[in-house]
C-alpha cells in the first residue's frame, strides 16, 4: 500500500504540491464560511470553525513534509520534468523539479505553517474563507515556483497575487483599505507589463518555455536582440516591483505595516517570489553564458540593489512604529540579496540564496513578534515610544535579540553567515569595494535602528497602566519562536545547506544540461523546436505517442 | 575537546542554569555561575601543563568549511594568561556581585548575560579561526551592550549601552571585513597556519586596507583614543560589570588581538608606527583628564583608558621586550584596576556617593577598604616595589631605547608626562577619598566596612599584586614567558623581572614623574581648587560623547527626511516611478540602434480599418479632455472595447471577439452598478505640472509600446504553433486550435486562470461584508438608476432572453471544441443573461435572486466548478497519466453536430460552473451592498 | 500607402498612452477606467504579436492558412484574468471610498495629513 503511494508520489510529485493546496481550498470552500464573527455564527458556526482549522492546518502540514520530500529528491541533482497533460515541452506546459525549485517551495510551507497556527489564535475569524484564500495562495506560490513556463508562471504570479490582494485586506480597516488600493493598482499595472514582456518574448523567441527561451535567447543577434533584451527589462521592472527594488519599493512599507501580522509574516515570502523570478529569468536565461544577451540587466540590477539596500536601512532608521522598520528592514535585505544575485556568479548566487532563506524565516519570525509586543504594550502598540512594559519581557527580549542579532548580521545567526558569504563572494570582482562597503554599512546601520528600537521596547518602560492580558496565549507565542528555532537551525547547519546552494547554483548554471532534461522528448537542446509561421500544417503527423510521464537523470556534457 | 567545553559550560550550562534558578534564588544563581566557572577554570588548569611545556592545545571541528569557518580552538601561552584572567577574576566578580546587587536587581538576568559574556570572552582567546574570532567578539559586544544597560530604567544606562553597542559593534564589523581580506590573502582563516607567513602576506597590496580595518575593530574596543569615549560612558554600568569588562577582560580584547596577530602583521611599519602612536597618545591624554574627574569610576575608567593606551603602545613598539612588558603589563593591571573599581563600588555601596568632591576622611570609618585602597593605588601608580612600577619601568626602558631605533626624544617625554598625570591621579582618588578632610555631604554618613565576603576578593587581588611586587621572578615569570613567546611566536631572549636594574634613564623618569606628581596635585589642591574645575568644559562640543550623539541624531534626522519624501504615501508618484521605470529600462537597449521595420510584406488598410482607427482616437482623445464626466467616460471605454472587439473579428480572432464582448458587457454593469455608488465627477484637482509629467509619460508610453508592436508587426516569425496546428485534430480531437489549446495543451494555464476567476468573487465576497450604501435613486443627471416601472417590453424581453441565453450558451459550450465558444464564453452569456434580468427587473426585486443568502449559492457553484475542473485533471491519475491528460471520442449527435466527449468537455463545464459563479457573485455582492433607501449602516466596518 | 499593421500600432499605442494618463490621476474611479484601457491595448498587442491574418480563423477546416493559435490563446487567458482584477478592483474602490470617505487613491482627500502611524500603522488589530 504505502509502496503504491510512494510510487504515486514519486509520479507526480510536482504538480501535487500544486494540487494539495488548490484542493484544499476548494474543500473549504464547499465546506463554506459565513465569517466566524458574523451574528448568525453560533455553536455551529463554531464547530465548523474548529473543522475548518483542523482541515486547513492538517493540509499544510502534509504539504510541509512534501515539499521537505522534495528537497530531498532535488538534492539527488536529479531534474524531474512533469509533462502536464504529456504534451512535451515547450508545446505543453511542463513543471520543473530542480534543487532551486524545491528549495524555494520548502520555503514557502516552511513559513506557512507557524503562520498557520498563528492565524488559527483569532485573525481567521476577523474575515471570512481566511483558509480558502491563504490555501490558494500556497498554491499560487508553489505553482509559480514549479512551473518551467514563462507565461504559466504569468498565471500563477496572478494566482498569488489576486490571493496576496484578498489577505492584504482581511481584516479590513482604515489603513489596509488605504495600502489595498495603492498594492492592487500598483500589481495590477505591473501585470500588464508583465504581459507585454512576455509577448515581447514570443514574437522575438517564438516559444514560452524556459529552457528553450534560454537556448533560443542565446542565439539571438542584431535587432531581434535587442528587442529581446527590451523584452527582458520590462520584466525586470515587474519582478523589481514584487521584490521591493529602487524605486519601486514604496508600496511595500505601509502595505506590510498595515497587514494583519499573520499575513505580513506570510509575505516575508512575497518579496522572494520577484528574487526568485529574477534569478530564473534574468539570471538564467539573461544572464551568465547567454551569448550576446549575457549580463542583460546587470547594469540596472546591481546599483539598484545597492541603493535599495541602503535607503531600506535608513527608512528603518526613520520608522516610528515597530511594524514599519521591520518592514523596511525587509526591504533592505531584499536589497542584499538582489546584490549578491547581480553579481552574476554562482558562488554569489549561493550566498544569497542562503541570505533568503535566513531573511525570509527572520522577518517572518518579526513581524508575529511586533503584534505580540504591540498587543501586550496596550494603547501605545508598537509604537516606538516610551509604553509599559511588555508582560514576557524575557520571553520577546530574547526573541527580539534573536530575531534583531540576525537581520543586523551579528554572530553567531545566519544573517552573519550570509553576509560573510556575500562578502567572500564578491572578493575578487570588480564591485568588490561597493559591495563590501553597502553591506557591511547597512549592518551597522542596521544595528543602530534595532538597538534604538529595543531599548525603547524593553528598557524605556513606563509603570504598568493594570494588566493587559492581550497577545499572552501559548500558541500565539510560539509560532515566532518557531521561527527563531528555524533560525538557530540554519546557522548550526549551514555548512549542508550552503553545499546544497552551491550545488544549486551549478545546476541552473549548466543551461544545456537543463535544456538536455526539459526538452528530452522532442529530440533534446540541439533539434528545432520552433518552424517559421506560415498558416499552413505539414502532413498531419502521428500523435505525440504518450509515454510513461519522465524522470531522467540530469546527464552533464 | 576540552577548550570547546571550556566555551560551551558558561554559554550553554552557565546562562540557562543561572536564568532558571536565578528566578527563584539569588544566591543560588550565584552559586550555579560560581561553579560552571570554576568548571572551566579547572579544566583551563587542566591544560597547563601541556602550555607550560611550550606546546599549545589545538581543537578543530568543521562548521561551515564552504567559507573557512572552523570551530578551531587553540590554548597557547597567551591564550592561557588570558584565559587565566577571565576565569580567575571571572569567579571573583561573581563572589562580589552576590553582596553587590540589590534585592530589585534580577540576579537571573545579571548572571546569566555574564555567562554569555564570559563564554564569548573566553571563546575570543581560544579562537585560532578568525571567523571564529569574530563570532566571540561580536557576542562580547552584544553582551556587554546588555550588562552596561542592566540598568535599563536609567537614561545615562540606555545612552552608555547604546554607545557602547554602536562602537564596539560597528568596530567589530570593520574588523570583520579586515579578517575576511586577511584570510583571502592568507588563504586560510586558521591564525596559527599563518605565522610563520607575514613576508608573502604583507606583500599583497591588500595587506594595508586589511591591518587599517583590523586595526580599527582592536582600537575601538580597546578604548584608544579618539574612540577611547564609550568606556567612561559605560561607567554607567554595575560596577561588578565595570570591574570585570571595562577594566580587567573585554577592553583587552583588542590588545589580545593585536597580541594574537603580531606575528602575522608586526615587520610592515604601518603596524608599528599607528600603533605605538596610537598608543602613546591615549596614555597621555587619558592620564591628563583622568586627574579632573571628580566621579571615582570616571576617573578610574580614563586611567584604564590610560593604561590600554600604555600596553598598545608597548605592542607597537615590537621588541621582544616590549612583548613582555605588555604581557606582564595587562596581567599587573587586571590585579590592581579590578581591585580599585571594587573599591570604588563598595565605597559607592555604602555612602551611596561615587563623588570625590563629597567623599573624603573615610579612612577613620572603613579602615580595610583604605589599606587596600592605598596599596591598589600605589601599585597603579607606578610607585616602587608594587607590581605597577615593574612593568611601567620596563615601558619607559622601551620607549627609551626606542629612541635609538628611531622614534625621537617625544616618546621618552610623553610617557614621563604621563606617569606624572598618573601618580596626581593615583594620589588623588586614594587622598581624596579616604583622607582629605571629614566625610562631605553624601547620602549615608554612617558608612563601614563591608562583609568579609564583598571585601574578600579585594583582598585577593591585592593579595596577587603584591606577591608579583615581592617575588615578580618566581611568581610572575614563568606565565609571562610563556605567554610573550607565543605573542612574538618565536624564543625570548633572556630577561629578568626585578625591581632594581641600576641607576638609568628609566629610573630618573619614574622619579621625576612621582616628585612632579605629588607636587602637582598638591598645586592643584590647594584650597580644593581641582574640585571646582569642570574638564568637560574645556572640551565643549569636542566631547566624544557630544560628537557621537550628534551625528547619530544627525543620522536619524536625514534618514526620517529622506524617507518622508522618497515614500510620501502618493500612489501617483508610485505608479509614475513604474511606468517611468518601465519606459527607461525598455527603451534602452533600443535606442540609437538603427531599429527599423521588417521585411515582412504589409496588408493593405481597407477604408473601414482606417474609420474605425479615426473613431478610436477620437474616442481617446475625449477621454482624456473629459473623463470626468464619468458616466460618459464609461460609455467611451465601452467604445473602445467595442472597437479592440472588431480588431479581432476582422483580424480572425473570432473566439477573442466573442469574448470581448461578453466581458465586455458584464465589465460596463459592474463598472455602472459601482459608478452609482460613487461621485458622479472627478474633480479638476491635477495640477498643470501634474498634468504635464503624466502627458509625457503616457506619450512617451504609448509611443514606445506602438513602435515595438511597428518592429515586431513588420517581421515574420517562427514559433512553436506548428505543433498546435498539427497535433490540435489528431491528438487533441478538436479542429478549434485556440480552444485545444485552452482546454488541453495548455489547459494547466486554464486551471490557474479560472482559479484566479474564484479567488476574485471570493475576495469580493470578503471584502465587502458588512457594507451597505445607501444609493441616491437618480444620478445628478436626473436619471433613474434603475427603471421606475420596468418597461414591459423590457420585462417581456428578459423573460423571453433568459431560457433562450440559456440554450444559446448550451450550444456554443457544446460547439466550443471545434468552432469558436467554449466553456468561458457560454458562462459569461449565461451570467449576462441573468445580468440583463436583473437589470430588467430592477436590483430590488431581483435581489432575491442575486442575494441568496450572502452569495453562498454563488460561492458554492464556484467551488463546484474548480472542483469538477480540478478532479477531471486530476482523472489521469487513475490511468496512470499526468494531471489533464485528455481522452476524448466523438459520437454524432444531429444538431449539435460532432459532440465531443472529450474530458476536456468535462473540464470546460467545470470553468462554465466557475465563471457563471463568480461573475454572478460579484455582482450580487454589488447589488447587496447598494441598496436604495435602507440607511446606511456601519456594521461589520473594520474590525 | 497605410497598412493594416501601422492602424494596429498606432491604436495600441494610442489606448495605452489614454490608459496610463487615467492611471494616473487622482481618483479610483478613472484609474479602474485607465487600467481596463490599458487592459485592452495589452491585449491586442498580445495578440497581433502571432502577426496580422485576415479571414484565417485557427480553424481547422480545409487546408488554407490560419492565423497563430498561440497567442490568441494567451489572450483569452489574459482577458479572464483581467475581467476578474477588474471586478476585485471596482469593490475594492467602492469599499475605500465607503470607509475612507473619499475616493482619492490615497484614502484621503488631497491637503488633508495623517499621522505616521495612520500612515503605516494599523496592523495590530
Amino acid at each position: 500500500m504505502s509502496g503504491a503511494v510512494l510510487a504515486f508520489w514519486g509520479q507526480h510529485a510536482p504538480v501535487l504540491s500544486v494540487l494539495l493546496p488548490s484542493f484544499t481550498a476548494v474543500a473549504l470552500l464547499l465546506l463554506g464560511d459565513q465569517g466566524g464573527l458574523s451574528p448568525q455564527g453560533g455553536g455551529h458556526e463554531g464547530q465548523r470553525l474548529a473543522w475548518r482549522r483542523r482541515l486547513s492546518f492538517a493540509s499544510a502540514l502534509l504539504g510541509l513534509v512534501m515539499a521537505a520530500a522534495l528537497v530531498a529528491r532535488a538534492s539527488s541533482g536529479e531534474l524531474q520534468v512533469y509533462e502536464l497533460g504529456e504534451w512535451p515541452a515547450p508545446f505543453g506546459i511542463v513543471l520543473v523539479l530542480d534543487r532551486l525549485s524545491a528549495l524555494m517551495v520548502l520555503l514557502t510551507y516552511a513559513v506557512a505553517v507557524p503562520v498557520l497556527a498563528y492565524a488559527c489564535g483569532g485573525w481567521d475569524t476577523h474575515g471570512r474563507h481566511f483558509h480558502t484564500i491563504f490555501h490558494f495562495q500556497l498554491m499560487g506560490l508553489s505553482g509559480a515556483f514549479l512551473t518551467g513556463d514563462l507565461f504559466n508562471l504569468f498565471v500563477f504570479f496572478e494566482v498569488l497575487l489576486i490571493a496576496s490582494y484578498v489577505l492584504l485586506l482581511h481584516g479590513r480597516g482604515g489603513a489596509r483599505l488605504r495600502m489595498g488600493v495603492h498594492y492592487v493598482v500598483l500589481n495590477l499595472t505591473a501585470s500588464s507589463l508583465f504581459l507585454i514582456g512576455l509577448a515581447m518574448l514570443y514574437a522575438v523567441t517564438g516559444t514560452l518555455n524556459m529552457a528553450d527561451a534560454a537556448l533560443k535567447v542565446a542565439a539571438l543577434q542584431g535587432q531581434e536582440l535587442r528587442l529581446a533584451q527590451s523584452a527582458a527589462l520590462v520584466l525586470l521592472v515587474v519582478f523589481g516591483l514584487k521584490a521591493a527594488l529602487v524605486p519601486l519599493y514604496f508600496w511595500l512599507p505601509g502595505t506590510y505595516a498595515a497587514a494583519s501580522a499573520p499575513v505580513a509574516a506570510l509575505f516575508a515570502i512575497m518579496t522572494k517570489v520577484g528574487v526568485y523570478a529574477i534569478v530564473r529569468v534574468h539570471w538564467v536565461i539573461f544572464g551568465i553564458d547567454a551569448g550576446q544577451a549575457s549580463l542583460t540587466v546587470q547594469p540596472w540590477l546591481l546599483p539598484a540593489a545597492l541603493l535599495t539596500s541602503v535607503l531600506g536601512v535608513l527608512g528603518a532608521l526613520a520608522a516610528h512604529t515597530l511594524s514599519r522598520l521591520v518592514a523596511y528592514l525587509t526591504v533592505s535585505s531584499v536589497g542584499t540579496i538582489v546584490a549578491g544575485v547581480a553579481l552574476f556568479t554562482p558562488q554569489a548566487l549561493s550566498a544569497a540564496l542562503y541570505y533568503t532563506l535566513h531573511s525570509t524565516v527572520v522577518m517572518a519570525g518579526l513581524f508575529l513578534f511586533v503584534e505580540l509586543a504591540a498587543a501586550q504594550r496596550g494603547v501605545t502598540g508598537d509604537r516606538l515610544q516610551p509604553a509599559p512594559q511588555v508582560h514576557e519581557p524575557v520571553l520577546l527580549g530574547v526573541m527580539m535579540l534573536f530575531g534583531a542579532a540576525s537581520a543586523a548580521g551579528l554572530p553567531p545567526l545566519p544573517g552573519f553567515l550570509g553576509k560573510v558569504m556575500l562578502l567572500q563572494s564578491a572578493a575578487d570582482l570588480v564591485a568588490r569595494v561597493w559591495v563590501w562597503t553597502v553591506v557591511l554599512g547597512v549592518g551597522f546601520l542596521t544595528l543602530l535602528g534595532l538597538a534604538r528600537a529595543g531599548i525603547i521596547l524593553f528598557w524605556h518602560v513606563q509603570p504598568a497602566d493594570g494588566a493587559n492580558p492581550a497577545g499572552r496565549s501559548a500558541r500565539l507565542l510560539a509560532a515566532p519562536w518557531l521561527f527563531m528555532g528555524m533560525t538557530v537551525a540554519l546557522a548550526a547547519a549551514a555548512g549542508p545547506v550552503k553545499a546544497y546552494t552551491d550545488a544549486l547554483a551549478q545546476q541552473i548554471t549548466d543551461k544545456r544540461g537543463y535544456a538536455g532534461v526539459v526538452l528530452a522528448r522532442q529530440g533534446g537542446p540541439d533539434q528545432p523546436t520552433t518552424r517559421p509561421y506560415d498558416g499552413r500544417r505539414a502532413p498531419t503527423a502521428p500523435a505525440a505517442a504518450p509515454s510513461a510521464p519522465d524522470t531522467r537523470q540530469e546527464h552533464r556534457p | 575537546m576540552t577548550l570547546l567545553l571550556i566555551v560551551l559550560l558558561p554559554l550553554l550550562a552557565g546562562t540557562t542554569l543561572t536564568a532558571w534558578v536565578g528566578r527563584r534564588h539569588r544566591t543560588a544563581a550565584a552559586l550555579a555561575a560560581a561553579v560552571v566557572t570554576a568548571a572551566s577554570w579547572a579544566l583551563l588548569l587542566a591544560q597547563a601543563g601541556t602550555v607550560w611545556a611550550g606546546q599549545a592545545v589545538q581543537f578543530s571541528l568543521p562548521w561551515v568549511p564552504d567559507i573557512g569557518l572552523t570551530l578551531g580552538l587553540r590554548l597557547d601561552g597567551l591564550s592561557l594568561l588570558f584565559a587565566g584572567l577571565i576565569t580567575t577574576i571571572g569567579l571573583l566578580i561573581i563572589l562580589y556581585a552576590a553582596y553587590y546587587l540589590g534585592p530589585e536587581d534580577s540576579a537571573a538576568k545579571f548572571y546569566a548575560v555574564l555567562m554569555l559574556f564570559m563564554a564569548a570572552m573566553l571563546g575570543v582567546v581560544l579562537s585560532d579561526n578568525l571567523l571564529l574570532l569574530v563570532v566571540f567578539w561580536e557576542l562580547t559586544s552584544v553582551s556587554s551592550f546588555l550588562l552596561v544597560g542592566y540598568w535599563g530604567h536609567r537614561p545615562e544606562a540606555r545612552s552608555g549601552a547604546r554607545q557602547a553597542l554602536a562602537i564596539t559593534g560597528g568596530g567589530g564589523l570593520a574588523m570583520l571585513a579586515g579578517f575576511v581580506l586577511l584570510g583571502l590573502i592568507a588563504g586560510t582563516f586558521e591564525i596559527s597556519e599563518m605565522g610563520g607567513r607575514a613576508a608573502e602576506i604583507q606583500a599583497d597590496p591588500l595587506f594595508v586596507p586589511a591591518l587599517l580595518l583590523i586595526l580599527l575593530g582592536a582600537f575601538t574596543k580597546s578604548a584608544q583614543f579618539p574612540f577611547h569615549f564609550w568606556l567612561p560612558d559605560a561607567m554607567a554600568a554595575p560596577t561588578p560589570v565595570s570591574a570585570y569588562l571595562h577594566s580587567a577582560t573585554m577592553v583587552k580584547a583588542g590588545l589580545f588581538v593585536l597580541m594574537r596577530l603580531h606575528p602575522v602583521l608586526a615587520g610592515s611599519g604601518w603596524f608599528e608606527g599607528i600603533v605605538s602612536t596610537v598608543g602613546a597618545v591615549t596614555v597621555l591624554f587619558a592620564a591628563f583628564v583622568a586627574l579632573f574627574k571628580h566621579d571615582l569610576k570616571g576617573l578610574l575608567a580614563y586611567s584604564t583608558v590610560s593604561h590600554l593606551g600604555l600596553v598598545t603602545c608597548l605592542i607597537g613598539l615590537a621588541s621582544p621586550l616590549a612583548a613582555v612588558a605588555a604581557v606582564f603589563h595587562v596581567l599587573n593591571h587586571a590585579t590592581f584596576k579590578a581591585a580599585l573599581f571594587m573599591v570604588a563600588g563598595i565605597v559607592d555601596h555604602e555612602t551611596h556617593s561615587r563623588d570625590m568632591r563629597r567623599l573624603g576622611g573615610l579612612w577613620g570609618l572603613m579602615p580595610w577598604t583604605g589599606t587596600l585602597a592605598v596599596i591598589a593605588g600605589a601599585s597603579m601608580a607606578g610607585v616602587p616595589l608594587t607590581n605597577g612600577f615593574l612593568s611601567k619601568e620596563m615601558f619607559f626602558t622601551e620607549a627609551v631605547s626606542a629612541m635609538a631605533r628611531g622614534w625621537g626624544v617625544w616618546l621618552p617625554v610623553v610617557v614621563t608626562l604621563a606617569g606624572l598625570f598618573s601618580v596626581a591621579y593615583s594620589l588623588r582618588l586614594v587622598h581624596d577619598t579616604f583622607f582629605n578632610g571629614p566625610l562631605g555631604e553624601v547620602p549615608n554618613r554612617r558608612p563601614h566596612d563591608p562583609p568579609a565576603g564583598m571585601r574578600a576578593p579585594v583582598v585577593l587581588l591585592v593579595a596577587a599584586a603584591v606577591a608579583i611586587a615581592l617575588a615578580p621572578a618566581a611568581v610572575a615569570q614563568p606565565l609571562v614567558e610563556v605567554a610573550a613567546a607565543a605573542m612574538l611566536g618565536a624564543p625570548l631572549p633572556a630577561f629578568h623581572l626585578a625591581h632594581w636594574h641600576g641607576v638609568n634613564l628609566p629610573l630618573a623618569m619614574s622619579v621625576v614623574a612621582l616628585g612632579a606628581g605629588v607636587g602637582l596635585y598638591a598645586v592643584l589642591m590647594r584650597g580644593r581648587r581641582l574640585h571646582r574645575m569642570v574638564s568637560e568644559d574645556w572640551f565643549g562640543r569636542w566631547m566624544g560623547r557630544h560628537m557621537f550623539d550628534a551625528s547619530v541624531d544627525a543620522l536619524f534626522g536625514a534618514a526620517g527626511r529622506l524617507t518622508a519624501a522618497l515614500e510620501n504615501g502618493s500612489l501617483q508618484r508610485y505608479l509614475a516611478w513604474v511606468i517611468g521605470a518601465a519606459i527607461v529600462v525598455g527603451a534602452a537597449p533600443l535606442v540609437g540602434e538603427g531599429l527599423g521595420a521588417g521585411s515582412r510584406a504589409l496588408l493593405p488598410a481597407n477604408p473601414l480599418a482606417l474609420v474605425v482607427w479615426l473613431v478610436l482616437a477620437a474616442t481617446c482623445a475625449v477621454l482624456v479632455a473629459a473623463h470626468h464626466w464619468r458616466l460618459q467616460a464609461v460609455v467611451l471605454v465601452g467604445v473602445v472595447g467595442l472597437v479592440t472587439s472588431l480588431t479581432f473579428v476582422s483580424l480572425s480572432a473570432p473566439d477573442l471577439a466573442l469574448t470581448q464582448l461578453s466581458v465586455e458587457l458584464v465589465s460596463t454593469v459592474l463598472l455602472l452598478m459601482g459608478l452609482a455608488l460613487l461621485p458622479q465627477r472627478t474633480p479638476r484637482e491635477s495640477s498643470a505640472d501634474r498634468k504635464l509629467r503624466d502627458a509625457v509619460l503616457a506619450l512617451a508610453g504609448g509611443a514606445g509600446v506602438a513602435w515595438i508592436a511597428w518592429l515586431m508587426l513588420t517581421r515574420d516569425h517562427a514559433s512553436i504553433s506548428w505543433y498546435f496546428l498539427e497535433q490540435s485534430l489528431p491528438a487533441g480531437g478538436g479542429s478549434n486550435v485556440v480552444n485545444v489549446i485552452l482546454v488541453d495543451f495548455r489547459g494547466y494555464d486554464t486551471f490557474g486562470e479560472i482559479t484566479v476567476l474564484g479567488i476574485a468573487a471570493i475576495g469580493v465576497l470578503a471584502l465587502m461584508e458588512g457594507m451597505r450604501v445607501r444609493r441616491a435613486p437618480v444620478d445628478e443627471a436626473g436619471r433613474r438608476w434603475t427603471f421606475a416601472h420596468h418597461p414591459l417590453l423590457l420585462r417581456v424581453a428578459a423573460n423571453v432572453v433568459l431560457p433562450m441565453a440559456l440554450v444559446v450558451s448550451v450550444y456554443i459550450f457544446m460547439r466550443g471544441h471545434n468552432m469558436p465558444g467554449g466553456g468561458f464564453i457560454a458562462g459569461l452569456v449565461t451570467a449576462v443573461a441573468l445580468v440583463l434580468q436583473t437589470m430588467a427587473l430592477g436590483l430590488s426585486s431581483s435581489e432575491s435572486l442575486l442575494r441568496s443568502r450572502g452569495g453562498a449559492r454563488y460561492v458554492r457553484w464556484i467551488g463546484a466548478g474548480l472542483a469538477i475542473a480540478g478532479l477531471t485533471g486530476a482523472g489521469a491519475f487513475v490511468l496512470g497519466r499526468p494531471f489533464l491528460t485528455s481522452a476524448h471520442g466523438h459520437p454524432h449527435v444531429p444538431l449539435l453536430g460532432e459532440l465531443p466527449l472529450a474530458s476536456a468537455a468535462l473540464f470546460d463545464l467545470g470553468v462554465y460552473a466557475t465563471v457563471v459563479g463568480a461573475t454572478l457573485l460579484t455582482l450580487s455582492v454589488l447589488g447587496n451592498a447598494s441598496q436604495r433607501g435602507t440607511p446606511a449602516s456601519q456594521e461589520g466596518k473594520g474590525c | 500607402m497605410l497598412s493594416m499593421e501601422w492602424l494596429v500600432a498606432t491604436g495600441i499605442g494610442l489606448v495605452t498612452a489614454t490608459g496610463i494618463y487615467l492611471l494616473l490621476r487622482g481618483r479610483t474611479f478613472p484609474v479602474v477606467l485607465g487600467l481596463s484601457l490599458l487592459g485592452y491595448a495589452v491585449n491586442v498587442f498580445i495578440f497581433v504579436m502571432g502577426r496580422l491574418w485576415t479571414d484565417a480563423p485557427p480553424i481547422l477546416v480545409g487546408a488554407e492558412p490560419v492565423a497563430d493559435p498561440l497567442p490568441q490563446a494567451l489572450v483569452l487567458t489574459a482577458i479572464v484574468i483581467g475581467f476578474a482584477t477588474t471586478g476585485f478592483v471596482v469593490e475594492l474602490a467602492l469599499r475605500s471610498a465607503h470607509e475612507s470617505g473619499s475616493d482619492h487613491v490615497d484614502g484621503h482627500e488631497p491637503g488633508v495629513r495623517l499621522g505616521a502611524d495612520q500612515r503605516g500603522d494599523g496592523g495590530s488589530a
